[in-house]
């Protein structure tokens, strides 16, 4: 591990000024990503600025009714919280789903929006080429063995997926990123907080080098109890989801749509909110027809490759899936 | 429990002709100690003459102006100790390579495997994957914080009595984890068990009597 100055900051305003100018340094929060790939030489800060003493780590309800949580929340105390429980169950179930409960306790939710893809290509130095690690040196994975990779809005530059299971909850809740910068805080929508790869897959985010999250914030979404987080994975536990799905449905008289908010993991490099889907759902009557034709709609412009080709046909399955567990609820 | 053996090293057990290089050193522990000690200063040495001089921020810990070594009070199972260290340490280095607490194991060091598990402030994680530094002040409770003297933590107790490990690695992991689980009331039937004890690897496959010796724990001890 190469080596780096520490420093512990008490206040998100000397977090900011640690880090203004010196685009070598990196916020320290949880670690259970950021250290692990300083470990395999893939990140090389020259120096962490320990955030984990910034006083953000509560959860709280809003006047509005929305709920704040705070970027130094625990994974752990976010999927245990009562508000998140019982008005964003599929946040819950999200969390849960994601690493091991050693890991929760110490993962926090900024980090979490903050963690780097598991392509392999990316995560070991040993292979040559990754345009994420190294801009230009190519892609190793488009030739490669690419069964976990993307299927949707992927680039010849880069088709590695997000991996996170709670960020996948926050785009299907048009979650609000807060941040704090030299100028002062503003907000960022979920959707836009992620990239695609395009041509610079080397970034994932659009959060400013000197910009901190300090909470992200969940709209009020009343239908939002009637929602659920389905995962499938290689294992039956602690591994990255081959294909998830975010779910949540407004069901109006007669068992129509109103509402309905659907977003994908694992198929994307950001977490794929997937609007033809909804476009698709809204107006109709629930039912396994209805969840089939938004899949068909929202995998239409999938592209595969030599390994991953049944991620299309699991992704479909999946939406119907997680639509029918939805409407199940009553 | 898997506790660390510190028997004298077999000698001449296959090549009674070869010069007993290891006979004169106490235990085995302490050779590979030494030895990993010994690779580690070369690892490092380099980085640490070539690295730039402190830079000071507000609030930092990191003494300016003085060598790389920082200082640190971490407080284990009941007892601070003071060390200087590199601020690439993990606790679970320090615990092992600075403070002779070898309970907790390096299996796989990316946090993984949860061999490394240990307790910070009640809430058990993965001492490979954090730094010392980040731990000042805070209460740590390793496999050998567990026990009250001679008497072993019931947690420990049923993985004996249950034959809860074959080779002993993971162990100190498993009962930390273990330990942490009943606190977090998430033990109440098996599957809920083997979903929360996953961040824990047996390569025995001593799953079931894992099992087994955590509802024990859960029913008859304290948690």
């Amino acid at each position: 591990m190469n080596p780096f100055t520490y420093s512990r900051v008490a206040d998100a305003n000397q977090a900011v000024t640690a880090v203004s100018g010196k685009p070598k340094s990196k916020f320290l929060g949880g670690g259970t990503n950021l250290i692990d790939l300083m470990k395999m030489g893939v990140e090389m800060p020259n120096g962490l600025i320990d955030i984990n003493r910034l006083p953000f780590a509560q959860i709280e309800e809003l006047p509005d009714k929305s709920v704040r949580i705070g970027a130094m929340a625990r994974n752990s105390d976010v999927a245990e919280h009562e508000l998140i429980k019982t008005r964003y169950p599929a946040l819950s179930q999200a969390l849960l789903s994601g690493a091991s409960p050693q890991l929760r306790n110490m993962a926090t939710v900024g980090g979490n929006l903050m963690q780097r893809t598991r392509c392999y290509y990316f995560y070991d130095p040993a292979f040559p080429a990754c345009n994420k690690r190294k801009p230009g040196s190519g892609c190793g994975a488009i030739d490669g063995y690419n069964r976990i990779h993307a299927i949707l809005g992927q680039s010849e530059q880069c088709i590695a997926t997000h991996p996170s299971d709670m960020c996948v909850a926050l785009a299907a809740f048009d979650a609000i990123v807060r941040v704090r910068g030299p100028n002062g805080e503003q907000q960022i929508a979920f959707g836009d907080f992620h990239r695609l790869p395009g041509n610079t897959p080397e970034r994932d985010t659009n959060l400013g080098p000197d910009e901190l999250i300090i909470a992200v914030d969940l709209p009020a979404i009343p239908f939002a109890v009637r929602s659920h987080y389905l995962k499938v994975r290689d294992r039956a536990s602690y591994a990255f989801a081959l294909v998830s799905v975010a779910a949540a449905l407004d069901l109006g008289s007669n068992n129509r749509i109103t509402a309905a908010r659907v977003a994908l993991g694992g198929v994307a490099h950001k977490p794929w909110r997937a609007n033809a889907a909804e476009k698709k759902l809204t107006g109709q009557e629930a039912n396994e027809n209805t969840f089939r034709a938004a899949a068909e709609a929202e995998l239409a412009p999938a592209k595969s490759y030599k390994y991953n080709s049944f991620k299309i046909e699991l992704a479909k399955r999946a939406i119907v899936r997680a639509l029918s567990n939805v409407a199940a609820m009553g | 429990m898997a506790s660390e053996s510190e028997e004298p090293a077999a000698s001449g057990s296959s090549e009674p002709n070869e010069p007993a290089i290891v006979s004169h050193l106490a235990t085995r522990r302490k050779f590979i100690k030494q030895v990993a000690g010994t690779s580690a200063a070369l690892a490092i040495g380099p980085h640490l003459v070539g690295s730039a001089s402190l830079d000071p921020v507000t609030s930092t810990t990191t003494p300016a102006g003085t060598s790389d070594l920082v200082k640190v009070n971490l407080k284990i199972n009941g007892e601070s100790h003071e060390l200087d260290v590199d601020p690439r340490m993990t606790l679970l280095d320090a615990l092992r390579e600075r403070l002779q607490l070898t309970g907790s194991k390096k299996g796989c060091d990316h946090g993984q495997c949860g061999a490394c598990t240990v307790l910070v402030n009640g809430r058990r994680i993965n001492s490979c994957l954090t730094f010392a530094l980040m731990h000042e002040g805070d209460e740590i409770i390793t496999v050998e914080g567990l026990a009250s003297g001679d008497e072993l933590h019931p947690m420990q107790a049923a993985f004996i009595e249950h034959d809860g490990f074959q080779c002993g690695f993971c162990t100190p992991g498993q009962i930390c984890s273990a330990v942490a689980l009943l606190h977090e009331g998430h033990a109440n039937t098996d599957d809920e068990i083997r979903e929360w004890m996953s961040g824990n690897l047996c390569r025995c496959g001593a799953y079931p009597n894992i099992l087994a010796a955590i509802k024990q724990a859960k029913t008859k001890g304290r948690a």
